[in-house]
């Protein structure tokens, strides 16, 4: 094993180009990466969240409520449909997935079902049958999803969540934010440094429900600031905070109906909302705006009053504007937020962690500092144990090691967290680890009595399996924490798994070759780590 | 020169006899594990947010002055949110304050709830880390913290019984949970905080126990080949002391670095270098101290181990 092959030198010199290649765009500033020909990698090291600083949610989409929203949207769409066909329903009776309709007159069934089975509709794009429509005995019809659709419909929620939720992120020019989907019902938004979290969470964080309700005029709104208020209304405060409303409980149309909202104008040139309902909207909006001229209603998002203005005539057509004290800035948030906003299903936070730019860089800067430490630490300790040669070789194994790891970890964009950089340090202390079982195992071979030569390429030989075992041994809990670990602790498993290969591979064949340089150099008549007394 | 090259000056032969302190280094260790594992119930692991939910804020005074930490401490108390923690960290402008989130309470309004009653309490503040981690949550991760250790066990268990023989899992494993047991007890013990990256830390020591166990029982092993007669407890006490040296260096090594870790990483690091710090030093302790006697307690069948174990392939350490 102690001859200079030719082969550990080319892979040597190799890993040395490579990992100078690979680890360069590090030195450089971001501008300087991007000039950067394009043959040349460009990638630094990807810094985790608590590094650079930066949010992370993870949100979690009420399947069970959407569920619910979408048989109640399915049991009004049947009594429209029922009206418009003059059906009688004696009742409507809601099961899961699905209602079943009594009729009032069985010589209606047979109309009846046809009517559903129109609404029930031909498949939709991806030729799934969504809603049927069955009849049970004599004058009782149900109509509901298909299972196929129940199935799916938790999974597609979380999809349309996550696009509404990309939808907004992106509607805010905010950069570099990951969305990604996590387990059944969940979904992780990871945003870095330069962006601000509050206003990440005001995107996110807000459920942008929007509804129309209708002002109580009957009741003065003195007497609901002193407390009492009808049973039927609530008191909300306009956009301002100050101005109070008493609203009616009973909600007119919501956001959901919305089909489309766009900034506009009013009158009077000043920022505006443009909004369009859906069918139901546009007929439950005329129904109620029909019934009520000349009353004010409402205009409610997430709890506080935007504007409620006076209706002069029945609005039909499903589309108005929403005047309220907008800039163009405000407006425009909003009609993102409405247009982004048709979340499926309501969202949850159900974690959050945000760290401030300045107290990742404290964290990058105090990790630096106890890596460097570390590593003096070890490099000092290294050569008073083993002197300038074999504590030198070692050192440089270390710095190799070093190389590499940083080389491969933005090769590989895996992140690196602060207990990463934990991991690391611990990984240097431990790349050291198998210099001393190689180093030992000669000085054992020596006392054994063996010639220079001999005991080394003994120490090399016998502590190779030691080291692959101790070394897998740190690879099964890297794997671990990989599988049940979460953001930072993954982060640390990975620079202990590279670590773990780098420095196997560094440890071991820089001081193959050196050692072999130097024994056809110098000839050494005893080994200089060998104890003083085995002069030989 | 001759005291350089440190390393000559170790006994280039030491002769402990370990084995005849197994018995009483063993009653040590079974009393410190049955109190570890009472301590972690009573009085308990110090959980952070990850296992039990609830939320922690790091906060400045935005003018840099001092900040009163009673006055925060009653303002947020006074919200009735349970379980109300603040805590002064290096400048006497900042803090941390700890909070529950009532089940029920959507996550964003509790915490600002906190920070309005703070602002109010001691004027303008700014927070520069927040998390908040649900009850949902934080229950999932508990329990995949857990399962990952249980794995790990496992994992090693069957790894050393592959490459060695029963009797050497035995061995490991026992030390392993002497490892992993004792080291939660010094997180009861110091007060550090139970959270994902503290078991981060545990896995760490399991590797790194294994690691030395590892390094251990191959020496073992050799030596059973190599001295087939000599009694079994005297092969041990000469494997443990041939690599006594290597266990010394490798140790002290990672000790030190840990030190510095622990003295210059930052708040955040502390408790998970302190950890593995003392995860390393029982793992040392226990590849000499539970991991070899074990073997002693079982026995090994020597006959089998010098005809039946193959050459292994994965390394050379078993050629001739």
């Amino acid at each position: 094993m102690i001859q200079i092959s030719r082969w550990k030198i080319i892979v040597l010199a190799l890993s040395l180009a490579l990992g100078l290649l690979f680890a360069f765009p590090n030195v450089l500033s971001p501008a300087q990466r991007e000039a950067l020909p394009g043959f040349l990698p460009k990638n630094a090291l990807n810094l985790g969240l608590d590094l650079q600083g930066g949010s992370y949610l993870l949100l979690e989409v009420d399947v069970p409520a959407m569920r619910t929203k979408r048989v109640d949207n399915l049991v009004e769409d049947v009594r429209v449909s029922m009206r418009e066909a003059r059906i009688n329903i004696n009742a409507l009776q809601r099961e899961p997935g699905g209602v079943v309709i009594t009729l009032a007159d069985q010589a209606q069934a047979d109309a009846a079902f046809k009517a559903l089975q129109q609404l029930a509709g031909g498949p939709n794009q991806q030729g799934v049958q969504e809603r049927t429509a069955t009849r049970q005995s004599g004058n009782r019809i149900r109509y509901g999803f298909t299972q196929a659709t129940l199935d799916s419909m938790g999974a597609t929620a979380v999809d349309q969540s996550i696009e509404v939720v990309r939808r907004r992120v992106d509607s805010t020019g905010t950069k570099e934010i990951a969305i990604t989907r996590q387990g059944a019902e969940r979904i992780v938004v990871q945003a870095p440094g330069q962006n601000d979290p509050a206003a990440l969470e005001r995107v996110i964080g807000q459920t942008a429900q929007l509804t129309f309700q209708m002002v109580d005029s009957e009741n003065s709104v003195a007497d609901a600031i002193a407390g009492r208020v009808p049973p039927d209304a609530q008191l909300l405060y306009g956009d301002d905070g100050v101005t109070p409303y008493l609203v009616k409980r009973r909600i007119l149309v919501s956001g959901e109906n919305l089909t489309r909202a766009s900034v506009d104008s009013d009158q009077s040139g000043r920022p505006a909302i443009g909004f369009r309902f859906d069918g139901v909207g546009a007929r439950r909006f005329g129904e109620a705006t029909a019934a009520n001229i000349g009353k004010p209603f409402a205009i409610i998002l997430d709890g506080k009053v935007i504007s409620a203005p006076r209706i002069n005539s029945a609005i039909t057509g499903g589309s108005g504007i929403i005047e309220g004290n907008f800039s163009i800035q405000t407006a425009s948030e909003m009609v993102n937020l409405l247009n982004g906003g048709a979340l499926p299903a309501p969202l949850r936070v159900e974690e959050r962690r945000v760290v401030t730019a300045e107290l990742g860089a404290d964290a990058v800067a105090a990790g630096a500092l106890s890596t460097a430490i570390g590593f003096t630490i070890i490099v000092v300790f290294m050569i008073l144990a083993y002197g300038f040669l074999f504590g030198g070789i070692s050192v440089i194994g270390l710095v190799l090691n070093g190389l590499l790891i940083v080389a491969a970890m933005s090769l590989f964009q895996a992140t690196l967290t602060l207990p990463g950089i934990a991991g690391l340090v611990l990984t240097f202390a431990v790349a050291v680890d198998a210099n001393v079982l190689i180093y030992e195992r000669m000085r054992d071979e020596a006392r054994a009595g063996r010639s220079v030569i001999a005991s080394m390429d003994a120490g090399f030989n016998k502590a190779m399996g030691t080291i692959v075992d101790a070394n897998l041994t740190t690879l099964v809990a890297a794997g671990i924490m990989f599988i049940f670990g979460a953001g930072p602790v993954r982060g640390f498993a990975w620079t202990l798994t590279i670590g773990v290969f780098t420095s196997m591979f560094s440890a071991v064949l820089v001081s193959q070759v050196m050692l072999a340089y130097w024994l056809k150099a110098t000839r050494p008549k005893k080994l200089p780590i060998a104890d003083s007394e085995t002069v030989r | 020169m001759t005291w350089w090259p440190l390393i000559k000056i170790l006994p280039h032969k030491t002769n402990l006899h370990f084995v005849k302190y197994a018995r009483a280094a063993g009653a040590v260790s079974v009393v410190l594990c049955i109190a570890s594992i009472v301590a972690c119930f009573y009085p308990g692991l110090n959980m952070g947010i990850d296992f039990r939910g609830g939320a922690v804020m790091e906060m400045t005074k935005a003018d840099n002055s001092a900040l009163d930490i009673g006055a925060v401490r009653e303002a947020v108390g006074e919200l009735n949110l349970g379980d109300v923690g603040v805590q002064g960290i290096d400048s006497a402008a900042s803090a941390i304050v700890r909070f529950q989130v009532p089940e029920g309470e959507a996550q964003n309004a509790v915490v600002a709830r906190v920070q309005d009653a703070i602002n109010e309490a001691v004027g303008e503040v700014r927070y520069s880390g927040v998390s908040v981690v649900g009850s949902k949550v934080s229950g999932e991760l508990f329990t995949s913290g857990l399962l990952a250790l249980g794995l790990a066990i496992v994992l090693m268990f069957a790894y050393i019984w592959f490459r060695f023989e029963p009797q050497f899992g035995f061995g490991a494993v026992a030390g392993l949970l002497h490892d992993v047991i004792l080291t939660f007890g010094l997180i009861v013990l110091f007060k550090l905080e139970f959270s994902l990256n503290m078991v981060a830390a545990i896995l760490t020591v399991i590797g790194y126990s294994m690691n030395d166990t590892v390094v251990v029982f191959d020496r073992l092993r050799e030596n059973l080949r190599k001295y087939k007669t000599m009694p079994l407890r005297e092969v041990i006490d000469l494997s443990l002391n041939e690599t006594l040296s290597r266990t010394i260096i490798t140790g002290v090594t990672a000790v030190m670095v840990l030190a510095a870790l622990a003295i210059f990483g930052g708040e955040a690091l502390f408790g998970f270098s302190i950890a593995l710090m003392f995860g390393i030093v029982i793992g040392t302790y226990s590849s000499i101290y539970v991991g070899a006697p074990i073997i002693l307690l079982w026995g090994v069948k020597r006959g089998e181990l010098a005809e039946d174990v193959k050459p292994v392939k994965l390394g050379m350490a078993s050629r001739p």
